[in-house]
């Protein structure tokens, strides 16, 4: 009952305080306008001589590479890098020290479809100020377009996560299953697996709204369409239908394993060969080295299958940016090691540590490409990487409020998974709920 | 619990508002200051402030502006608030008939001295409610896992299928029953302090009497804990209308079952820290208040008159 109180307490705290932030920065706006006074080069080579200490909130494990060598590069500076939790746990936290107006770190991790959110909220700097325009041409286009949302660049892109197929070849082989080159030969191959074993399953889902976005936007759907604050919602469209008629039968077959990604038994099903395939990011190797240990050798990648036979057709499945909140303490000692993590010799510290760049340098780069993967059997997993981030399908937008939206994804869609609601239907409820709180907070949803 | 709070101050300010008092005197204050300070500051200014939030409204696009009381006619057509609310209803209807039927079972079980070990019994009864929530959920919550939980292994190990107790038809019952675990011991140290103070020479003269077992407990005992029942009865409706802990644990294993908006409280949260609806969220806190307040006090009403 005491969780209850003090629950209630913090959200009353909370909103006292965001209530003042907002008159504060009202005030704020009022005085000095809405631009970013530009910081040139030499202001941010000057923090670096001058020193200080910042604070970085990242989930991301390689960063702490990148760390240990920003600071041996630059003795008087010190970073603290903070895990503030993984994705919405952390957005959550940043969101609260934000309106809190206190606690706010000086660089944070940010995904991809979680930024225009926050450069929406004028939460983040623009990094235009800092003269991000040099770095055009440094990343890859999507993630680059990912982070210039609303008119600005608001986060430097720091991995990327074009779709590939890992799937436990020991699995495969033992019940002679082909490798599935398109969704139907993955739901037979689904079907087969769960005929032969019914321990194994080909996947695990219990709705996810990062998978099914991916999925969708691969299978050539635009649900979302921003501009400016105009936001066009279609759970309906093509892609969309597409992805809720393969994945339907999927659930009502029951060959999805009900097992939370990220969960203890997650990891165990990876490794005992009970979860055979993963469609995910290329930054998922070195998860699977350090959680599931076990398979190593047994997993192979693929490229991601396909909707239509013989396409090529790709997607994105998360991939981070490093932003810089406004209410930092040092924005430009903050912005000297953004650039030296995404940009500069950070990112093969990175690289070298199993992260997947976002940079065209690395990723063209002989050595990246033709790294063998002992936990792939020695397969030059990046080649089939790359190549999907080069087929990733343009054109995809994120909604201005997809972290709320991702939020209540379980409440709607979740529900196929657990009931006989056609997941058409809950991809229409997910639509509507996200559609009523775009209204309620002044965007004009058509 | 905060609910509590306001039939009894009225009651006691009355009394003393009615005195008439010759000769003001500050001493009294000085006393009774520090304790005003502290609740004004802890008690009296957050809610002040939860209402003051609730009459604005904060948006992404279009900042901070003053709504009246907008957000309070939301709250009434909200299907998601009344979803949550009916949930909690049911969950009070149920659970905490069982809860207090089982704490008065053992109470009185105790109490009758023929019971082989009573002090053991006393201590594992009520050992439940030292477990922190978090963690008998946790526990509780690794033992319904139909997969790698106790429900799986009893599955595998005779062959059986046991329903899913973490299904969304079942989910609300299995948190019930954590909840039974968690509190029967306390409910029951409720009833059984209140049973010590019934004087033995009601017992002595029942048997004089003849008076079976069964009769004294129905016209001797449980008149005698009337009044400890009747608080039980309101900490159990105020417990249940802010259940948040359980069903908050639960949903990273159940998460299609338990919803964003399972509980009022849990809508409340979910509104604020991951919608930013502050102003929303502080309206659902005030409105679910309001509703505990009424049924506690409605309860009280009912108990305090059957008294009479």
């Amino acid at each position: 009952m005491f969780t209850n109180r003090r629950a209630f307490l913090r959200t009353a705290a909370l909103a006292t305080a965001a209530i003042t932030t907002a008159a504060l920065a009202a005030c704020g706006t009022d005085e000095g306008g809405d631009t970013t006074t530009p910081v040139t080069a030499d202001q941010v080579q000057a923090a670096l001589d001058k020193g200080g200490s910042i604070t970085v909130w990242a989930w991301e494990p390689t960063l702490k590479q990148v760390v240990t060598a920003f600071e041996a590069k630059y003795p008087k500076v010190k970073v603290n890098l903070v895990n503030a939790g993984t994705g919405n746990d952390q957005y959550t936290a940043l969101q609260n020290a934000i309106a809190a107006g206190s606690g706010v770190p000086d660089v944070a991790q940010v995904e991809y479809y979680a930024l225009p959110q926050f450069a929406l909220g004028k939460s983040l700097t623009d990094l235009a100020a800092f003269g991000s325009g040099e770095l055009d041409g440094t990343f890859t286009p999507g993630p680059w377009s990912s982070v210039k949302t609303g008119g600005g660049t608001f986060g430097l892109p720091m991995d990327s996560g074009p779709m590939a197929l890992f799937y436990n070849k020991e699995v495969f082989d033992k019940h002679k299953i082909e490798v599935p080159t398109t969704w139907d030969e993955y739901a037979a191959a689904a079907k087969k697996l769960h005929a032969a074993d019914p321990k194994a399953y080909i996947t695990n889902d219990t709705g996810d709204a990062g998978f099914t976005t991916s999925l969708i936007w691969q299978a050539g759907g635009k649900p979302f369409a921003v501009d400016g604050t105009n936001v066009k919602l279609n759970l309906a469209d093509e892609g969309s239908t597409k992805f809720a008629t393969t994945w339907q039968t999927m659930i009502s077959n029951k060959l999805l394993a009900p097992v939370g990604s990220w969960s203890d038994g997650w990891y165990k099903g990876l490794g005992d060969g009970s979860i055979a395939t993963l469609v995910i990011g290329a930054w998922m190797p070195a998860n699977l080295e350090s959680g599931v240990p076990g398979g190593k050798g047994k997993w192979r990648v693929a490229p991601m299958p396909q909707w239509t036979a013989g396409a090529n057709a790709a997607a994105e499945n998360g991939g981070s940016s490093l932003a810089i909140p406004k209410a930092g303490a040092n924005n430009a000692l903050g912005y000297a090691f953004l650039k030296y993590a995404t940009a500069g010799e950070g990112v093969k510290i990175r690289v070298d540590a199993g992260a997947f760049p976002a940079t065209n340098a690395e990723l063209k780069s002989a050595a990246f490409l033709g790294k063998e993967f002992p936990y792939f059997g020695g397969q030059k997993a990046n080649e089939i990487f790359a190549k999907s981030a080069a087929d990733v399908v343009p054109g995809w937008s994120y909604l201005p409020f997809q972290v709320y939206a991702n939020s209540i994804f379980n409440d709607t869609v979740g529900q196929a998974y657990v009931t006989d609601k056609p997941l058409a239907d809950g991809l229409k409820a997910w639509q509507e709920a996200s559609a009523k709180y775009g209204k309620e907070q002044g965007f004009t949803v058509g | 619990m905060t609910v509590l709070a306001p039939p009894t101050i009225s009651r006691t300010g009355q009394a003393d508002r009615g005195r008439p008092r010759r000769r003001r005197s500050w001493t009294g204050w000085a006393f009774v200051g520090p304790f005003m300070a502290v609740f004004a500051f802890v008690f009296v200014a957050p809610i002040a402030y939860a209402i003051y939030l609730s009459v604005f409204r904060t948006r992404l696009i279009g900042g901070t502006s003053f709504v009246g009381l907008d957000n309070y006619q939301q709250v009434f057509t909200d299907p998601q608030f009344w979803s949550g609310t009916w949930r909690v209803t049911l969950f009070l209807l149920v659970q905490v008939p069982i809860m207090l039927f089982l704490a008065l079972l053992v109470a009185l079980a105790i109490d009758s001295g023929r019971l082989y070990g009573k002090a053991f019994f006393r201590v594992a009864v009520f050992m439940p409610y030292a477990v922190p929530a978090v963690v008998a959920t946790l526990m509780w919550g690794f033992m319904y896992g139909s997969r790698f939980g106790l429900i799986g292994n009893i599955n595998d190990a005779f062959g059986v299928s046991l329903p899913d107790p973490l299904s969304p038809d079942l989910v609300l019952a299995s948190i019930g029953n954590i909840v039974t675990w968690e509190f029967v011991g306390y409910n029951m140290l409720i009833f059984y302090s209140a049973l010590q103070v019934v004087p033995r020479s009601l017992y002595e003269a029942a048997e004089l009497d003849g008076a079976s077992q069964l009769q004294v407990i129905r016209s001797i005992k449980l008149p005698a804990i009337r009044g400890a029942l009747l608080i039980a009865t309101i900490f159990s409706i105020i417990g249940s209308f802010q259940l948040f802990c359980e069903p908050v644990i639960l949903q990273s294993l159940a998460p299609n079952a338990i919803t964003t908006y399972f509980t009022p409280n849990m809508y409340a949260y979910s509104l604020s820290f991951s919608g930013q609806q502050y102003n929303y969220s502080a309206t659902v806190a005030i409105v679910m208040g309001i509703l505990t307040m009424i049924v506690a006090y409605a309860v009280q009403l009912r108990g305090t008159r059957k008294d009479r």
